[in-house]
């Protein structure tokens, strides 16, 4: 395999087990919650480091997810106090544990080998160097091993408890009802979220985190309502953001985490304004057509209205129906061009007359009102 | 003495550190604490588009640079929850990562870049105080002391918005307007720290001091200017620290010290400290535990014929939850009991309390 294909593959890993944990932290209101885990997990790589004295044990990869599951424990605590609103008790723990690990790491920086800029921004371009080696036989690169075990405890996670944690999302009430702690779901949840955020770390940095665990769940949410096809949108959209990303870094050659990240707000943007059913595109397109066809609607109710009678010759020019409504000429003029399309009214010199069809929609209208 | 390097650094510290503490305590008190966080980060590629724009790295350019991308990115988030169902956190974490992330992908191109002078702008990350020049100094203090002044002008705006927007709009006034004002202001008091604290934990300068300043009082303006002081002695305390240590970077200092005047507010203040709460739940748990050993010695000695009878401490403690010694050792002390190591009994003063708890306990007395 050659170097860029190792990278790809670790980053595609990366962004579906990220987007697993992020779909559950999207629905369940809590994706700050990926934001303060991924940063304060730097305080545990740090200590854990003091104790194995190695970056690749998967113990410092356990000892690191501790430290992210007590970042939880301590911003409920916060909250429980009561003192102190929700928001403001993640945006007290994190920054204080992230603060200690970064002074910690600057402190001893002799003893510990991690570069202060790779905590944020990822060493993804180095990952290939880093092999995995079983009796002297190279395996792949150690991230991609790491991510890989992490990407499958993430999905057989996902499989075992789908159910539960469908239902812990939607219906908590329910959950209890039933029998299942939400409180485990929860905390179960929160570890994976940990775990996945240190294998992730030492490949993308913290913020790619943040951004594959919340961007692509996000966009999927943007496309579809249904659970199973959010997971895997939000997993094609995450790898498609790892390609992307990744042919953007190397055409400029810059940060390929920074890249990997602005690429899934693209996409993110680019559902946001083209989703089908819901884009801002088809939503504007929507409100067009039904402010048109209520426009019509109100034409040939005032042409039935005044039909027949004496006024009628006033009533169905143009000039007279415009001031009438209180529409602008550009906006009458598509009106009648639409109804006349329509088949509801004809028009000659000015004046509009209701066809058959218009008769009977106008009747139509001023029943269903 | 001090020299000017470290004066013009404690200076700037001051200023940030107060101005983030008096929008942070508006921001704390809507429930937009996090949206610090996402304003800080989103600011990262403004520095960087504004230097790729003018290869100036004026701390105004820079700044304003910052404040345009931090404003464009709290837009994104209204626009993100006002027309779709995603939620306000989801929204936050959307811009967060990816303006942040648009910002490296920026300070990377920068660094490739042939031309000279383009070193200095990555401790917008971490956050650098003692490269504060003069210039710096004086675009902090420009643009801190604006945003003071326009809290203090539009003071009753911003306290209603606070506490009953509902009532702001049934006065006519446009809250939507004033809610964008208000934020623009936090957008500007958040760039003011970037230099020194770094777009990862400028978010923490604005939460803390606010958070610290709410356990003191109920008071608006008390709150806000206790936040403003101790924003102001964090960031002092912060750039002495990490000007005395070597390689100790500015921003995690000042959070550290931020975090321990928090916590210690949380503990120990007067108004609504925890430390006060537990004294208070400890002395109810007693007075509680005396009041059943009282109506406990009652009932036991009506039940011998006399409301002044005589019990040993053991055929107390049998009857009493808890420790019976500890209990009649308080209502001694209130004048309620009588007795020593060979027994116990009521007095008039304890009999008749006792008769009104045991009412109020059992209804009409036995």
């Amino acid at each position: 395999m050659t170097p860029q294909l190792e990278i790809l593959l670790i980053a595609s890993v990366v962004a579906v087990a990220c987007s697993i944990v992020g779909t559950f932290l999207v629905l369940r209101r809590v994706s700050l919650m990926s934001d303060a885990v991924s940063h304060s997990i730097l305080l545990g790589i740090v200590l854990a480091f003091f104790v194995v004295k190695k970056l690749s044990s998967p113990f410092l990869i356990l000892g690191a997810a501790a430290i992210g599951v007590v970042t939880v424990v301590l911003t409920e605590l916060l909250i429980r106090t009561k003192k102190i609103k929700e928001d403001a008790s993640i945006g007290l723990v994190f920054p204080l544990l992230f603060s200690i690990g970064i002074i910690l790491i600057t402190q001893f920086a002799e003893n510990v080998h991690i570069d202060l800029d790779a905590v944020l921004l990822g060493e993804l371009a180095f990952a290939p160097f880093h092999r995995f080696v079983i009796g002297g036989v190279d395996v792949g690169p150690h991230a991609l091993w790491v991510m890989g075990i992490i990407l499958l405890v993430n999905l057989v996670f996902l499989l075992l408890f789908y159910k539960e944690l469908k239902l812990a999302t939607f219906d908590a009430g329910l959950a209890v009802a039933l029998g299942f702690s939400p409180t485990i779901i929860h905390y179960s949840l929160m570890t994976l979220v940990s775990i996945t955020a240190v294998g992730a770390f030492d490949a993308v940095g913290s913020i790619l985190v943040v951004a594959l665990m919340i961007t692509p769940p996000a966009t999927a949410y943007l496309l579809t309502h249904k659970l199973n096809r959010m997971l895997l949108l939000g997993a094609l959209t995450g790898v498609l953001s790892a390609v992307l990303g990744y042919g953007l870094a190397h055409l400029f050659d810059a940060s390929i985490a920074g890249a990997m990240a602005l690429v899934t707000g693209i996409l993110f943007l680019l559902a946001l304004l083209l989703s089908p059913s819901r884009g801002l595109v088809a939503q504007a397109v929507q409100h067009r057509t039904k402010k048109i066809r209520f426009a019509c609607e109100m034409l040939v109710v005032h042409l039935l209205d005044h039909e027949g009678k004496p006024e009628e010759a006033v009533e169905s020019r143009i000039d007279n129906c415009m001031h009438h409504m209180g529409w602008t000429e550009r906006f009458t003029k598509k009106t009648v061009r639409e109804s006349v399309s329509k088949a509801w009214i004809t028009e000659r010199k000015a004046r509009l007359s209701l066809t058959s069809l218009g008769r009977e929609t106008a009747k139509h209208v001023m029943i269903r009102t | 003495m001090l020299d000017y390097t470290l004066l013009l650094v404690l200076s700037g510290c001051l200023v940030l550190g107060a101005v983030a503490g008096t929008l942070g305590s508006f921001a704390v008190l809507r429930k937009q604490s996090l949206l610090g966080d996402a304003i800080s980060h989103a600011a990262l590629p403004g520095v960087a588009i504004a230097f790729l724009l003018t290869f100036s790295k004026h701390p105004a350019v820079l700044l304003l640079g910052a404040l345009a991308t931090g404003w464009v990115g709290t837009l994104f988030i209204l626009l993100i929850t006002r027309t779709t169902r995603i939620k306000h956190d989801t929204a936050m974490g959307i811009v967060l990562s990816v303006f942040f992330g648009l910002g490296l992908f920026l300070l990377t191109l920068i660094q490739r870049l042939p031309t000279a002078s383009k070193a200095g702008l990555d401790k917008f990350l971490f956050g650098n105080a003692s490269t504060l020049l003069r210039q710096d100094l004086q675009v902090m203090l420009a643009l801190g002391g604006l945003t003071l002044l326009f809290v203090l002008l539009f003071w009753k705006e911003f306290k209603l918005l606070a506490f009953d927007p509902d009532f702001l709009h049934s006065l006519g006034r446009n809250t939507l307007t004033l809610d964008v004002f208000l934020t623009t202001l936090l957008v500007v008091a958040i760039v003011i720290g970037l230099q020194a604290v770094g777009v990862v934990l400028m978010s923490a300068l604005v939460i803390a001091p606010a958070v610290a300043a709410r356990q003191w009082t109920d008071h608006l303006g008390r709150m806000v200017a206790l936040a403003a002081f101790f924003g102001g002695l964090g960031g002092v305390l912060g750039a002495v620290a990490s000007s005395s240590l070597t390689n100790l970077p500015t921003g995690p200092a000042i959070v550290v010290i931020i975090s321990l005047m928090f916590l210690a507010s949380l503990l120990f203040s007067p108004h609504r400290g925890l430390a006060k709460d537990w004294i208070r739940q400890r002395k109810h748990r007693k007075e509680i535990h005396a009041n059943q050993v009282l109506v406990a010695l009652f009932m036991l000695s009506k039940s011998h014929g006399s409301r002044y009878y005589r019990h040993s401490l053991t055929s107390l403690q049998a009857v009493t939850p808890g420790s019976a010694e500890a209990g009649l050792e308080a209502l001694k002390k209130r004048g309620l009991v009588s007795g020593s190591a060979s027994g116990w009994k009521l007095t008039p003063k304890g009999a008749q309390e006792a008769e009104q708890a045991a009412k109020h306990i059992y209804g009409e007395a036995p």
